[in-house]
Formats: C-alpha cells, sequence, structure tokens
C-alpha cells in the first residue's frame, strides 16, 4: 500500500495516522508537507490528519483547505484515491469540498476529549468493511467543532445513499442525526470527527479502530 | 479603498456561542435578550480599483463558508 499524511502547521495527529497505516500496511507512508503541489506517483490512500491547523483561524480547517496540497488531494480524490480526514482532516474535508456539510462548534461550547460509543452505521464501504451494520464501537474524540450541520435534504442524501459511515450512540456535540462520519458518493472519501488510528493496539486500551485500516488494506489489494 | 465584510450565520442555523453569551447576560440581570447571534466583522484594507465583484469572490472562496454562513460587504471611501 502506498500511502501519504499531509502535514499542515498546527497538525499534531499526523504522526499517529502515519503509524497507523504503517502498523496494517507494514510501509511507511509518506509526509507531505502542505506547500506541496504535487503527490507521488500511484497513492492508494492520502490521510489527512487531525490537529488545529492554522490555529483554526477563520474557521477549523478553513485554511489549510485553502492550501496548495489539497488541489492535489482534490485531483487524486476525484481520480479514485482513497481520502481519509480525521477530526481536522475532516473539516478540512468539509472546506473543501470534497464532502458535504459543515462542521460547527459543539453544541455545549466546550471541549469534548473523551472516548464515544458509535454505531457503524454503512458497513458496505471501504473503510468499514471489517466492522458489522450496527455495529457498537468505541473511539476517542478531541474537538471543539465537531457538530455537523447540513441542510435537510442533505442529511436525507446521505442516509438514503448509505454515506454515514457513523453515528453517535450517546450525545457528545449536537451533530444533526448524530452524524459522526460521513463518505463521499464515489465512497472513496471519509470523513469523521473520532480517531480510529488512537485505538489500533491493546497498549491503547482498545483496537476497535485497527479495523478501518484493515479493511482499506484489504480493499486495495482486492483492486490490485 | 476599505470594505469591510460581515460574515453571520444563516438563520435556522444553531448558535451554542450566541447562547451561551445570551445566558451570560441573563446571568447579568440582563432580561429581555431574546437571542444572541454571533457574527465576525473582516476589515481589508485593498488597493484602489479592486472592484466589488473581486471582495464578492473573496467571500465565497474563504471568508465565508457559504453552507451555514451569509456574508455582507461594506465598502468605505
Amino acid at each position: 500500500m502506498k500511502s501519504a499524511v499531509i502535514v499542515f502547521p498546527g497538525s499534531n495527529c499526523d504522526r499517529d495516522l502515519a503509524v497507523a497505516f504503517e502498523a496494517v500496511s507494514g510501509s511507511k507512508p509518506t509526509m507531505i508537507w502542505h506547500r506541496e503541489t504535487e503527490l507521488p506517483e500511484g497513492l492508494d490512500l492520502i490521510g489527512v490528519p487531525g490537529g488545529f491547523s492554522y490555529g483554526d483561524y477563520l474557521r477549523s480547517g478553513a485554511m489549510a483547505a485553502r492550501s496548495p496540497v489539497m488541489r492535489a488531494v482534490a485531483d487524486a480524490a476525484a481520480r479514485g484515491t482513497f481520502v481519509l480526514g480525521i477530526c481536522n482532516g475532516f473539516q478540512v474535508l468539509t472546506e473543501t469540498g470534497l464532502l458535504p456539510g459543515a462542521l460547527m462548534r459543539n453544541a455545549g461550547t466546550h471541549f469534548v476529549c473523551r472516548d464515544v460509543a458509535l454505531s457503524v452505521d454503512n458497513s458496505q464501504s471501504a473503510f468499514t468493511s471489517r466492522y458489522s451494520a450496527g455495529e457498537r464501537v468505541s473511539f476517542p474524540v478531541a474537538h471543539h467543532d465537531g457538530n455537523f450541520f447540513a441542510d435537510a435534504d442533505t442529511l436525507d442524501r446521505l442516509e438514503n445513499e448509505g454515506r454515514v459511515a457513523f453515528r453517535y450512540a450517546e450525545k457528545v456535540n449536537g451533530s444533526a442525526r448524530d452524524i459522526a462520519g460521513i463518505l463521499n458518493d464515489a465512497g472513496n472519501v471519509l470523513g469523521m470527527m473520532p480517531h480510529p488510528e488512537r485505538v489500533i493496539e491493546k497498549a491503547h486500551g482498545s483496537t476497535d479502530g485497527r479495523r478501518l485500516f484493515e479493511g482499506l488494506l484489504e480493499g486495495l489489494m482486492a483492486r490490485a | 479603498m476599505k470594505a469591510r465584510v460581515f460574515v453571520t450565520l444563516k438563520s435556522g442555523v444553531l448558535d451554542p456561542q450566541g447562547k451561551a453569551i445570551q445566558h451570560a447576560l441573563e446571568g447579568l440581570g440582563f432580561g429581555g435578550v431574546n437571542d444572541v447571534r454571533v457574527g465576525k466583522l473582516i476589515e481589508l484594507d485593498l488597493a484602489d480599483g479592486t472592484s466589488e465583484a473581486d471582495v464578492k469572490s473573496m467571500c465565497e472562496k474563504l471568508l465565508a463558508n457559504t453552507v451555514i454562513e451569509n456574508y455582507k460587504i461594506e465598502t468605505v471611501g
């Protein structure tokens, strides 16, 4: 698996994501600085990591979404390369328009940093194939702006097209219809607020997140 | 030429920050505050000849997220 992790000024989950990619695939991802205008040839997977890119100036993810590398990421996504945006990465993907909706300030105005219960809404996607539909998992969240918003038509479309990958199984941040993670229409881009990369080894207290990466790898091998 | 861009949340979009401010005002004894909405004011100092269409394009491309926000441009001088 040939992968890359994008690094913005203020990213802080980039190394965790790189470790997760390497743990399941055995190969190190290339770390790509946000000023790059081109990505390595033949990438299978691009990670857009969590953190506080550009100090969350203007809106979370807004500045990062306009950085040169994101044009290359959008082009790769259009060609079918898998793109996984976690936390700030999800915010960046909505700001670039690769995913619909927006992530607003949490309904309770508090920064939420804890493990949360999720249910797997769609187990048919490349990202969730190793889970079963309706399965409960627990991933950590750590965000201030995770309150997913989209108009009713968009929410209906996401639900009807099976593009809700994960939902919160408890009250977390006020997200519309408890949405925690969504897919693009082609199913090769996933954005989610919870952090699967933080629960991939027994030492993390849980390995619930590992199957997301394993499923992706399996999907890629089936493609090849 | 200067322009001021007002970015506000669309109606129907919840504003938790505004709600918190409303409660704080109540706590200070200010009754009768029915609602509070928080927005942004962005002041731009622009080269002469910058058109309003340019400023509009700045709003659409970066300054506002039109999924959740409206913007209003006021040009000064």
